[in-house]
This record gives structure tokens, sequence and C-alpha cells, in this order.
């Protein structure tokens, strides 16, 4: 029997289209804009001017706060302004705009292919290294991963886990990645081993990915500490609690995290990020896009320079088919449906899915007929059909003793619900409502 | 057989009096004084329950009349002036005439003004729509037409206008205020009705440089400042990029309104421009008035700048184009 977590969880068609296809760069575009808040907490401060010269790698915003993230250019050439532009979470957000010109890159990075393998640096150095490379975690949540590293006072990391799941359907960049990166992943992974001072990591790779699964394990040999774990395929997997609790069987308790449990868990896009910034000197510039859909000519993996314009990806990937009905950046789950097709890819920006008119609509929702298969299909034990009417009634402190803040927001419930209700709109409703009651209480 | 009755009577008799006596004596140790006041200002007021005094419930309102010395702040937004002076009376406390206010929609993104780029499908409330993004139209300050406000008037003062997609509030508003706590956007306000309910107010919340704000919806505030230049009465203030005309300095005398290049200025219930002022005319013809004036001037600006202008609308349509292609 194959490993997986216990509670809730759902199997949607997997459609996974570009697993085949290698990763691409794609060309560098005309202009990048680069926005300043690309992760979780404080935005960084932006540091350049208009008509700055940058190279490839410069910091152009520094690090907000603790939990905050510096940003590097992606591109070289010349600021052309700073300016508000739309990001995937559909609003205008302060973003640097720079027209490419060469691709010259700073001094400091090391662009070879080679495999750096001695690591020589402390558990503090590397991560400082982290924190200056502007590393994020990148499976989507973009939660600076500097901060993860460092393991508060009276806690012990006792194992690393490292992401490697992608339960959402569609999305094949970090397969892609295993399969085509897999010695500076390993490395990554030692880097991370290191920085923690663990012995043990293990990297959870769900069954539909046979051919990671068996070059990993064929590699591992030389890695020694890391286990590879293959797990039976269910969504939400890759959420951190599901993954600790398939693979380690803890339980993450409710309103903690996961360093309660002993663990700390990494994407394996984060732990290839990882490998370049410590060992190349590489800040995080580009990343993995998974460019796919129904009627996608060339379902592709691309590595995409942060910055560059949604579009450019849709055109190298044979182009936007005339039936497109909605774009939405990330997994098919989780995303969420583009405003314009000229918005910048993030370093949270995991895919970018085009569905056909016919399959983006959404049906109109009748009443709850209370059959009770979004509780269970929910993998955090919650009732999501009650918070969804908490919610309408605005019983807030009613939705708090429920748990509402445990809620992942991995939509499990909305795609399971018979009568089609938004149950997840109505939850994050609940939720922004909710930490706010919360914080005003810690004032 | 007749014993038993006289003895049941006599004990019951017993039993009453002696609880009587006890209940009277308690009823006078416990006894709570109540302003009898308090009953007298309940029954004056409208029993709505609507908070717009903000206080939950008339009652509560009415403890608060009596308690406090001065009543000057306090005000019933249903019963208006008429209610308060009839609770003054009661009271003998002073009390200033308070204007009567309505709750006015300060956003005119109609279709033609706003373009729509994006369909949003998602559960009906504003609310959730404002935390997910901008909304339908490129206007991230603009109404969602979802309806919340409509869905907190407990007056049926306000409904959807169906070609438009912007709440209307109807003039039996009372201006208690649930609709602007309910807008997640802040775009209703409570203005002063006026004289003759005759109100002018800049129509727009959108806080964007001028360029992006006009790009999004052909009637926003660019803040330009001509109207702020043009207020005899100083009336007019201009914070992030947004113009206010402050109800209370306003004269109504309706200087600002035609300078205005995007015609985000609305009058409400004027008699129109030129013509001899009647008596109530039509709301809708000065609305129009307002837009023809726009209409007008707007090829004036595409006649100064025809190359600009043309690239511009080149870039809008190829923007229109990969809109329509996606819904959200």
């Amino acid at each position: 029997m194959l490993k997986t977590f216990k509670i809730g969880g759902v199997h949607p068609e997997e459609n996974k289209f570009s697993a085949g296809a290698a990763i691409e760069k794609l060309p560098l575009p005309e202009t990048v804009s680069i926005p300043v808040a690309q992760h979780i907490g404080a935005p960084a401060k932006v540091l350049v001017k208009r008509k700055d010269e940058v190279k490839v790698g410069t910091v152009i915003a520094e690090s907000g706060g603790f939990v905050s993230a510096n940003i590097h250019s992606s591109v070289s050439g010349v600021v052309q302004k700073i300016d508000n532009v739309y990001d995937a979470s559909g609003y205008r957000r302060q973003a640097v705009i720079i027209k490419v010109e060469g691709d010259e890159w700073e001094e400091q990075i090391d662009q070879s292919n080679d495999l750096k393998k001695d690591i020589n640096l402390s558990q503090k150095e590397i991560i400082d290294k982290i924190n200056a490379a502007g590393i994020v975690g990148l499976g989507g949540a973009t939660f600076p991963t500097h901060v993860k590293l460092m393991v508060p006072e009276g806690k012990k990391a006792e194992m690393l886990l490292i992401n490697g799941v992608e339960c959402e359907p569609y999305l094949t960049a970090d397969h892609r990645l295993m399969l085509e990166k897999k010695h500076e992943m390993m490395m990554g992974i030692r880097i991370l081993m290191t920085a923690l001072g663990v012995q043990k990591a293990a990297i959870g790779i769900e069954n539909n990915k046979p051919d990671a699964i068996e070059e990993l394990r064929k590699i591992s040999v030389e890695y020694p500490g890391i286990d590879i774990v293959p797990l039976k395929v269910k969504y939400p997997q890759g959420g951190e609690k599901q993954l600790i609790k398939a693979v380690m069987n803890r339980e993450v308790p409710s309103g903690k995290l996961p360093i309660e449990v002993g663990a700390v868990v990494q994407n394996v896009g984060t732990a290839f990020a990882v490998y370049e910034a410590v060992q190349k000197n590489k800040p995080l510039i580009e990343r993995v896009v998974t460019v796919t859909g129904k009627s996608v000519k060339k379902p592709s993996n691309l590595m995409v320079r942060i910055g560059t314009p949604v579009e450019n990806l849709i055109e190298a990937a044979g182009g936007l088919p005339e039936d497109t009905g909605k774009v939405v950046s990330g997994g098919p789950m989780m995303g969420k449906a583009l405003n314009d097709l000229a918005a910048p890819v993030t370093k949270g920006t995991s895919g970018v899915l085009l569905f056909k008119d016919s399959e983006a609509h959404r049906i109109d929702y009748e009443a709850c007929i209370r059959c009770g298969k979004c509780v269970t299909a929910c993998p955090m034990g919650l009732e999501p059909y009650q918070l969804m009417n908490y919610a309408t009634h605005d019983m807030w402190k009613e939705s708090e003793a429920d748990r509402i803040m445990d809620c992942i927001e991995c939509g499990s419930c909305s795609f399971t619900c018979p009568s089609y209700r938004p149950l997840l709109d109505y939850i994050r409703l609940g939720k922004s409502n909710v930490s706010q009651i919360i914080r005003s209480r810690k004032q | 057989m007749s014993d038993i009755i006289i003895y049941t009577v006599i004990t019951l008799s017993a039993l009453g009096a002696v609880a009587a006596v006890v209940l009277f004596f308690i009823a006078k140790k416990f006894k709570v004084y109540e302003d009898p006041r308090i009953d007298q200002v309940e029954e004056i007021l409208p029993a709505a329950n609507c908070g717009g005094c903000g206080f939950p419930g008339c009652r509560n309102f009415a403890e608060a009349l009596v308690k406090s010395d001065d009543i000057s702040d306090f005000n019933c937004p249903v019963g208006g002036n008429d209610t308060m002076n009839a609770v003054a009376k009661v009271l003998g406390k002073e009390l200033e005439e308070k204007e009567p206010q309505i709750a006015v929609v300060r956003c005119n993104g109609t279709p033609e003004h706003r373009k729509r780029v994006t369909n949003y499908e998602g559960a009906s409330s504003c609310v959730i729509a404002h935390n997910l993004y901008t909304g339908e139209t490129d206007c991230p300050y603009g109404c969602l037409g979802e309806g919340d406000c409509v869905e907190a008037c407990d007056f049926d003062a306000i409904y959807m206008d169906e070609k438009t997609g912007l709440p209307v509030i109807k003039d039996n508003c009372v201006a208690c205020g649930a609709c602007v706590e309910a807008c997640p956007r802040d775009i209703i306000e409570l203005r002063n009705r006026g004289k003759k309910e005759r109100r002018i107010y800049v129509s727009c919340v959108n806080q964007d440089k001028g360029g992006v704000a006009k790009k999004a919806c052909s009637v926003a505030c660019i803040g330009c400042g001509k109207c702020v230049k043009e207020c005899p009465f100083d009336a007019i203030t201009m914070e992030n990029n947004l113009a206010y005309i402050d109800y209370e300095k306003c004269k109504l005398c309706r200087k600002c309104a035609p300078v205005c290049p995007t015609g985000a200025i609305l009058e409400d219930n004027f008699p129109p421009r030129k013509a001899k002022p009647k008596a109530d005319p039509a709301k809708a013809k000065a609305a129009t008035t307002a837009k023809a004036a726009t209409q007008q001037q707007k090829p004036e600006a595409e006649k100064q700048n025809p190359e600009k202008q043309e690239k511009k609308d080149q870039d809008s349509e190829n923007k229109t184009e990969n809109n329509n292609n996606q819904n959200n």
C-alpha cells in the first residue's frame, strides 16, 4: 500500500499533457515588469530609479522586513519606469519595468553548467546566501525560504521533507525539474540539510511520475540520507500538513507550524534554486513554468525569466487557441484567473493554464442538499458547508470556533460539491474577517 | 363537603395574602426606577431599529437621549427634524436643526463609460469580488454591481438598475448608513439632501493617476484640479488624484460641473442649464446635460493630439481583444 494522508482529498482528472516536454529556455522578452511584492510578507523596497542601468542579478528591491525577500533584475537593460501593473492577484501593484538590452550578467554569478559538489559553508552563511538571493517557496505559496530555515529556539528540526508531489492537475514543472536537474536538486537538498542541521531527508513523489521516482532512486545512492517516498495520487498532497502526514505519519496541531512536529517542507523547485544560489551565486531570476491546456498546440515547460509577460509564454506554446475562455495563473485547483495577459510571471507562477470556453464557466449554484461530500473531501477535517453558512450570516465567532483559520484553501470542497456551491469563496471571506478580528484582539 | 370548599378558599386566600405582602415589600425593595420619559421618547421614535443613529435600536437611543444633558449631537435620520423636535419638546432640551441627508452613489461607471474586460462568475457578493480582484472592469475603485448595498437596505430604498449595473437610491432613503457600511469600496456616501433636493457631487472614487483612471472609465475623476480652481467657495479639495466637494461649504452654484473635462461631477435635480428654472425637472435631464457636456469636450481633446490618440486606440483595441478571450 502506498502512503498517503488519511482524511479527505479528491482526485481530479490529471491531464498532465506537458509531462513529456523537456524544459526549454524562453527567449528574452523586450521588456519585463518585476513586481516588488512577489512573496508573502512585506513588499520589497525599490532601490533603483528611472534610467538606471541594471544587469542580470542586480538587486532592484531590498527585503522590506523579516518576512520578505530581495528582488533581483532578471535581465540586463535600463529601468524604464516604476509603475503599477496588474499582477496575478488581479490588482495593480508596484513593479519595476526594465527595457531589455543584451544579456549581461553580474560578475559573481557562475553561468557554467558544472556540478559543484562540495559544501564548505556554515549554517549561517548558507542561510544568509539564500536570503540575499531572494529565494521564496516556489511551490506557489512564496513564503521566504530563509525564514523557514531559521528554526525557532526550543524547537528542533528532525527531517527535511521535499515536496515533489505536484498534486495539482496539469502542472509538470516540478516533474521535469526532477528529471532534468536531478543532481542539482539533490545537491540543493544536501545544502538545505546542512542549513537545518538534519541528517534525514525525504522526497515525496506521487505515483503518477514513475520515471522521476526511478531516476531519483538510482542516483540517491550517491546522496546518503535522502529517501525517495512514492505516494498515492491524491489532491492536495502537496500541502505541507498533508505531506507530513503522508510521509512521516505525524499530524501538525491546529494553528501550529510544521516545525512543531520536527519537519521542514521545501519544494523541489526551491531546492534547485537553493543549489544555484549557494553554489553558483545565482539569485532567483528564473523559474520553470508549465504552459498547458486542452487545446494548446504545444504544451511546454519553459524556463522563464521573472517579469516576462504571460503572453510571451503562450506565444511559445503555440499561441492563444481561439476557443480560450479563461487563462489561469497557477494550477487549476488553486490558481487565479488572469485579468490581463500582459501580467508578469512572478516567483510564484508555477503554470499558465488555458481553459477552453466550454470548460471555463461556473455553473449556477443551488441549495445545499446536506450530502456531506464537502466534509468528506476536506483534508483538514473542517465542515465547509457550515463555514459558508456562517460567512453568509456574518457569524465570525462561530467560524473561528469551527477552526476556519485551519483551511488551506485547496478548493476540494467546491470541487466536490454536487450543487456547485461557491464554498471556498465564502470561506476565504470568513478567513479574511476572522484574521482581522484575531489581529485586532492581539493589539 | 362544604367544609372542604371553605377550607380551600381560606387556605388559598391566606396564601395569596401572604404572597401579596411579600411581593409588595420585594417590589419596594428592588424597585428599579425607570424614567417614564424613556417610554415617551420611544413612542415618538419611528421604531425602525435600523441603527442609523449609532445605537443598536430605538429603545437604546431613547435611553441615551434621556440620560444625556446635551442631545445636540444625536440625530434620528429616519424621523428627521420633526421627530427630533418632538423628542426635544418632551425632554425640554435644546436641539439644533439638522440638515436631512441622503445616500449618494459615487460611481457612474455604466457599461458605456467603463468597459467590461473580464467576466465575474463567482459568488454574487461585492465583498468577495472585492477581495478577489479589481472587478469586471479595469477600475479597482468603482462599483462591482453585485448588490451588497441593496441587500443591506431595510427601507427598500436602493435597487440595481439593470441597464447601468449600478445601484440607484430612491427618494425614500432615510440615510441610516447601512449601505455605506456594506459597500466594500466606500462608494456610497451620506450627503445633505440640499435645498429643493438639489445636490452636486463628484461621482467617482478612483484615486489612480489621470491617465490610468481615464483609460479604465471615461467619466472618472482624473484629478486635474480644474474644479478646485473654479470653486468660489473653497468647497472642493483634491486628495490622492480625487476631487471631493464638501457639502457643508458648497453653495450649489454649479460652476464646477461644466469645467470638468470628464463630466465626473453630477448634478441632481437641477433645472436644465440656460433654461428658465422649473419647479421640479426630471433627474434624468440633469444627468443627460452633464453627459452631453462630456461628449462635446471629448472630440476637442482628440483633435489636439490626433497621433497619440490613434496609438492609444490601437493599444486599447489590442488589449480588449486579449481580454475578450479571458473570462474570470
